[in-house]
């Protein structure tokens, strides 16, 4: 029993994780209509930059964090500009092909840098609280609570700003977006910003419970499709449930049997998929 | 068909017939062998997303399909060298099938992200299936490939069986394309609701071609095994998928020359910029991203699409001439 509990615990934090890396992977698509393959390794840079915040300059947790999810932020506009933005009237399978580049830049550029050894972080938060007889690391709290705040906020931005309806505007209707003045280029940097920023901090959280490493990014990544593909492309309350659902039944899957825990994600992947073609909860058949 | 695509591929296969005749050093041969093993695999690709317009990520997986199915028929089983290759064949086009089955009721994006999703499954069961691919450890010791009493043991020898397999994919490809099943593909890949109106079962096409690409992968990782004699699971991972897919970028995607072009261009350079060897994705990532902004049709591909305006504005001259000639001729007669 307790070790059900505690892996119901271990469930929530992969599952905020998760979440958190999902939303902007659904974003990103829901304007765009591109599967973003580059968006784990953004999760990859953000953690890194976090840790060397740390390390080299001293900055405390959460200082460190500001700076990488705003670094991120920039990085997320450049990718935007540089190289999707010129693509999105091109083929879509080019616009693919071109993430798949930029991930192969990433990941081997971080190689280059910083080496491919596993580095931990360091987090101030190392104590362990006693819950109901469960013992819980302050950092998995933190985790747990930090992503609800996140997912809040998000939320109220995209609900009650101006600037967020834009967003959500053209999500749900480009050609009426367009009708009422919304500008594509604007929402789609604002996207792109979002989305790696979410990336940053889910990285920066998750970091001093996993490790940092080059290809950290790439099983989240996939995880993250396999969660949007679950909740439905480009639906946000879908990244968010679906990314629950995804950490939950790893953290259950792993009371049976720890070698299963990566191909959970995918099994689940398989039976949708071929079951409804279009995703579970598809707004249109593609 | 124009001139180019006549006398390339003839000037290519002297060339690689004499090779070894002129330089006997096994490393180059070897580099050479490897490169054409993986030009059979990105012939498969090019057959499913050049072709039919479907990006599938999941070669590196088959390919790890054909070199496991090789190894392990031969090394535990001790089924004949020629039939095991046979086998390697067969049995990833019938696992592409079953793959297809599945996979090909979804579309574009949802496919791409399917088949990225498969070859990770296809490497992770290579990895953890310990009781018959030996996990981490790998198969060490696979014996090369024998016809009656001759076995292919020398990098002589194993090159021209591989040079032979890929005249015979390039072959096939071709016999393919130009069939009206190929011609299908192509209407499927401009649109599949006009093709569907034209009387084409899509589905059936689509599944086809894509088990018919797989099986490509599966000769490739039977070759490999063959001509390495040792398989790990990593040779099955996504990497190779992505290196694939840059050859056939480069090469041009959707072009009958590309894969070859490509895989053997890209291949050299990066022997050439072996100082370079862990930098080699800082620059070919990058240049993917140029490659599809630019040059989206790849080396061949713009070699065709240049031929093709030389020759309108050939046959526009040609008219506005016969034009002139006629009304000059009109004149001298009033």
């Amino acid at each position: 029993m307790e070790q059900f509990f505690q892996q119901l615990i271990n469930g929530l934090v992969l599952g905020s994780i998760y979440s958190l890396v999902a939303l902007g992977l659904t974003m990103v698509y829901g304007i765009l209509e591109l599967p973003n393959f580059a968006h784990g390794h953004l999760y990859m840079v953000g953690a890194y930059l976090t840790l060397f915040m740390m390390t080299l300059y001293g900055f405390s947790y959460w200082p460190a964090i500001v700076i990488s999810v705003l670094a991120l932020v920039v990085i997320g506009v450049i990718l935007e500009r540089l190289v999707f933005n010129p693509l999105k009237d091109a083929p879509h399978i080019n616009a693919m092909i071109a993430a798949v580049g930029v991930m192969l830049f990433m990941e081997a550029t971080a190689r280059v840098l910083w080496g491919s050894d596993f580095r931990r972080l360091e987090s101030p938060y190392e104590g362990v609280v006693n819950i109901f007889g469960l013992s819980i690391t302050e950092q998995r709290i933190i985790i747990i609570i930090s992503a609800l705040i996140l997912m809040v906020a998000l939320n109220l931005f995209l609900k009650k700003s101006v600037i967020g309806q834009t967003i959500e505007a053209m999500a749900q209707n480009r050609e009426g977006a367009f009708l009422v003045g919304i500008n594509a280029n604007k929402v789609s940097m604002l996207t792109f910003a979002i989305a790696a920023g979410l990336a940053a901090a889910a990285a920066s959280l998750a970091a001093p419970v996993n490790l940092v490493y080059p290809s950290m990014g790439s099983m989240v990544n996939l995880k993250a499709f396999v969660i949007i593909v679950l909740g439905g492309m480009g639906s946000l309350p879908g990244a968010v449930l679906g990314g629950y659902i995804l950490g939950l039944s790893e953290g259950m899957i792993s009371i049976v049997n720890t070698n299963m825990q990566d191909l959970v994600a995918f099994l689940i992947l398989v039976i949708i998929l071929a079951l409804k073609p279009a995703g579970l909860f598809a707004k249109e058949a593609r | 068909m124009n001139r180019l695509s006549k006398w390339l591929p003839l000037v290519f296969l002297i060339l690689a017939v004499v090779y070894p005749f002129t330089i006997s050093d096994s490393y180059t041969l070897t580099l050479l062998a490897m490169s054409f093993i993986w030009t059979i695999a990105v012939y498969g690709m090019n057959l499913i997303a050049g072709y039919t317009g479907q990006l599938s990520l999941a070669q590196a997986g088959f390919f790890g399909i054909g070199a496991y199915t090789y190894g392990v028929l031969t090394l535990k089983l001790g089924v004949n060298t020629i039939v095991a290759l046979l086998a390697a064949i067969v049995l990833t086009g019938c696992i592409g099938f079953l793959v297809g089955l599945i996979s090909l009721r979804t579309k574009g994006h949802y496919f791409t992200i399917f088949t990225l999703c498969v070859g990770v499954i296809l490497s992770l069961i290579l990895e953890k299936w310990e009781s018959v691919t030996e996990g981490v450890r790998g198969l060490i010791g696979i014996p090369g490939l024998s016809v009656g009493s001759f076995t292919f043991d020398s990098y002589v020898s194993q090159y021209y069986l591989i040079l032979f397999c890929l005249v015979l994919s390039v072959f096939v490809s071709k016999r393919i394309l130009h069939s009206l099943f190929g011609r299908t593909l192509q209407s499927v890949r401009n649109s599949e609701d006009l093709a569907e109106a034209l009387g084409v079962n899509v589905m059936r096409t689509k599944i086809l071609s894509f088990a018919l690409s797989t099986m490509y992968a599966g000769l490739a990782g039977g070759l490999y095994s063959i001509m390495i004699r040792f398989i790990g699971p990593d040779i099955s991972v996504i990497d190779h998928t992505f290196d694939m897919l840059l050859y056939l970028i480069v090469g041009g995607i959707g072009t009958f020359w590309g894969p070859l072009v490509g895989t053997l261009l890209v291949t050299i350079l990066t022997q050439w910029m072996q100082f370079l060897a862990e930098y080699r994705m800082v620059i070919f990532g990058p240049l993917l991203v140029i490659l599809v902004m630019f040059l989206p049709h790849g080396i061949m591909g713009s070699i065709a699409k240049r031929q093709m305006q030389r020759n309108l504005r050939k046959m526009e001259q040609a008219t506005i001439a016969a034009g002139d000639s006629k009304r000059v001729g009109r004149q001298l007669d009033a």
